[in-house]
């Protein structure tokens, strides 16, 4: 019961956020935490640590933003074109990738994600370093404009709460279970009978078309879709998300997510926005080093010392 | 093109095959540099991983400080080429025996993806010091003048710094090469990756041959940057870009073998080098591509044991 106040509780926030806080910034966020929460869902459930998550992302948002662009369609459907190319992607991507383990399936995937970017550099209809510029929000079933911030921003959390859940009953199910034994002892599962690469690529699957539903999103948002959303930092930015928010929590991403995009909102522009690249890089090393459970993690530990 | 220069037989035999046999065997040059490049970088990685089990990310960022090094040695100190070449590895050397003591050992007991990210964490710093300070556009450093000039052959003219980078990088990974599998110091480095609990049971000292190997292991890589610093740029985003191919090559040739690594990365090199005169538009995939075809055919790599 406790947990379901919390979920209220943030839904109640998430609601009256945008007459507070400026709401091109709440949507950044949610997509970046749905990117997050994505990226967990293999990570810290299944533990495959993949690099090239950025080149799901950014899949996404070039096929919504050239559909938008060139056909005119409505943006539901414009994200959910963008949010199917990248589980198609995702599906053959996950298929080489899951072949191989650890380090290897890290490599594998970064390796991967920048034969996508170099595809993106060079297809006729990305826009190359310009990217899909001016991409219209159109209006929501034909019926509702997007173009007003607010209206997109309660279409943006929409898509959030329903990756979100999609997410956590994932997790939560049968199949969870059986990702989360694969985390733990994958021999074990193997000799239990289980055909442990195909769940790792379905759960694949199901993350990349995840951060393509993300990438989509954001490219509405933004109404950009660019390479720096294929490029390998971006795959190093959600790794750092889910790291520092602590991974393998529900939680975990969303907090991560919501720090390092904060950090990046306050540095940019700024005088220190030169030193983006080497806080983040210090951060990397601080939470590796010191807290790997991420803020997150590491506030459970401390509330089960104290309150069990 | 330089054509006419050639005496007439050659022409006649540079297009003898309906193909321009000059731009193919220029290509094929440049592919074998870059290959050299790749043996240097996935030949240190393969020696870390052999020991350590770990994946050094910063390998990239280590070689884009060769270059820096070279640059700031040559600018600030006066020190020139031949002395960077051998200083440089030793700096480079020493700062990644400090990282491995530092940084590295205190989590070797956890998942080996936490050294991964660690390692990346090092690169961004590294990278993004450096993007600060001489921005992001790229230094020039000179070819030394014991090396400038070039030598006319049949159907190519190779210029000699070009030429060295080949023999001196073939040279290190050979000797590597050697000194792992035939000495009785690479005895121990090949006992230490087959059982490290046995080896340090017999009396030798594991944690410091674990020290000294990723030392030397990214020292390659600020070798490799001191050979670039007078063909590529010296700039930032070097070992990035590099870093990534390395990788593929690396799931290519498997990191088992430490001769596996080096021809692997040649090979790679070349068929990037061929790629570039048969179908320019791949040129920057190709290997990526071959990546993909390796794991399709051969999962655990061309030189790796199933595991």
């Amino acid at each position: 019961m406790k947990i379901n106040k919390l979920y209220l509780f943030l839904i109640v926030v998430a609601l009256v956020a945008p007459s507070l806080v400026y709401p091109v910034f709440l949507m950044k966020l949610l997509c970046f935490a749905l990117f997050a929460c994505a990226f967990n869902l293999l990570l810290g459930f299944v533990g495959l640590l993949s690099f090239g998550h950025a080149a799901f992302l950014g899949t996404g948002g070039y096929i919504t933003g050239y559909l938008m662009l060139e056909t005119g369609i409505t943006p539901e459907l414009g994200i959910l074109a963008g949010t199917l190319g990248a589980g198609l992607l995702g599906a053959i991507y996950g298929k080489l990738a899951v072949k191989r383990e650890g380090i290897y399936f890290a490599m594998v995937t970064l390796a991967l994600a920048q034969l996508a970017f170099f595809f993106y550099l060079q297809a006729p209809f990305t826009g190359g370093e310009d990217g899909l510029q001016g991409v219209p929000r159109g209006a929501l079933f034909g019926l509702i404009d997007l173009s007003d911030n607010f209206a997109m921003y309660y279409f943006v959390l929409a898509i959030f709460i329903f990756g979100f859940w999609l997410i956590h009953r994932t997790v939560h199910s049968p199949f969870g279970q059986i990702l989360k034994a694969i985390r733990e002892n994958e021999p074990r599962a193997v000799s239990l009978g289980y055909n442990v690469n195909d769940y790792k690529w379905v759960a694949f699957i199901i993350s990349s078309a995840l951060a393509g539903l993300a990438g989509s999103t954001k490219t509405l948002v933004f109404q950009l879709a660019s390479l720096t959303d294929v490029h390998w930092h971006m795959s190093g930015e959600v790794v750092l998300m889910t790291l520092l928010g602590g991974m393998g929590t529900i939680f975990g991403p969303l907090v991560g997510a919501g720090v390092v995009v904060s950090i990046q909102n306050l540095l940019s522009g700024g005088e220190l926005g030169n030193y983006i690249n080497i806080i983040m890089g210090v951060i990397f090393i601080i939470c590796v080093l010191a807290f790997r459970s991420g803020l997150v993690g590491e506030f459970q530990k401390l509330m089960k010392k104290n309150f069990n | 093109m330089t054509c006419q220069t050639f005496a007439s037989l050659g022409d006649v035999m540079a297009t003898i095959f309906g193909l321009n046999l000059f731009a193919l065997s220029g290509q094929l040059l440049v592919g074998l540099i870059n290959g050299s490049f790749y043996a240097l970088l996935s030949l240190g990685l393969a020696i870390i991983f052999g020991l350590l089990k770990i994946i050094n990310f910063a390998q990239g960022a280590m070689y884009m400080l060769g270059a820096f090094f070279a640059w700031m040695a040559l600018n600030y100190m006066g020190i020139n080429y031949w002395w960077a070449l051998i200083l440089v590895p030793i700096a480079i050397g020493l700062l990644a025996i400090l990282m491995e003591r530092f940084l590295v050992r205190p989590i070797a007991n956890e998942d080996h993806l936490y050294s991964l990210l660690l390692t990346f964490g090092i690169a961004l710093v590294l990278q993004g010091a450096f993007t600060h300070i001489y921005g992001s556009s790229g230094l020039p450093y000179q070819i030394p003048a014991e090396l400038k000039g070039g030598t006319k052959l049949p159907f190519m003219y190779l210029p000699n710094y070009r030429a060295w980078i080949i023999v001196s990088s073939l040279v290190v990974c050979f000797s590597t090469w050697w000194v792992i599998e035939k000495t009785k110091l690479g005895a121990y480095l090949r006992a230490g990756t087959e059982n490290p609990q046995l080896m340090q049971g017999f009396g030798i000292n594991v944690p410091l041959i674990t020290t000294l190997t990723f030392g030397f292991g990214v020292a390659l890589a600020g070798f490799a940057g001191v050979l670039a610093a007078p063909v590529y740029s010296v700039s930032p985003d070097m070992g990035s870009n590099i870093l990534i191919v390395v990788f593929a090559i690396v799931v290519i040739g498997g990191m088992g073998s430490i001769g596996g690594a080096i021809l692997t990365g040649l090979m790679m090199g070349v068929v990037e080098g061929l790629t570039k005169f048969f179908y320019p538009e791949a040129s920057t995939t190709v290997i990526f591509l071959f990546m993909v075809i390796v794991l399709l055919v051969k999962p655990a790599g061309l030189f790796g044991k199933e595991a």
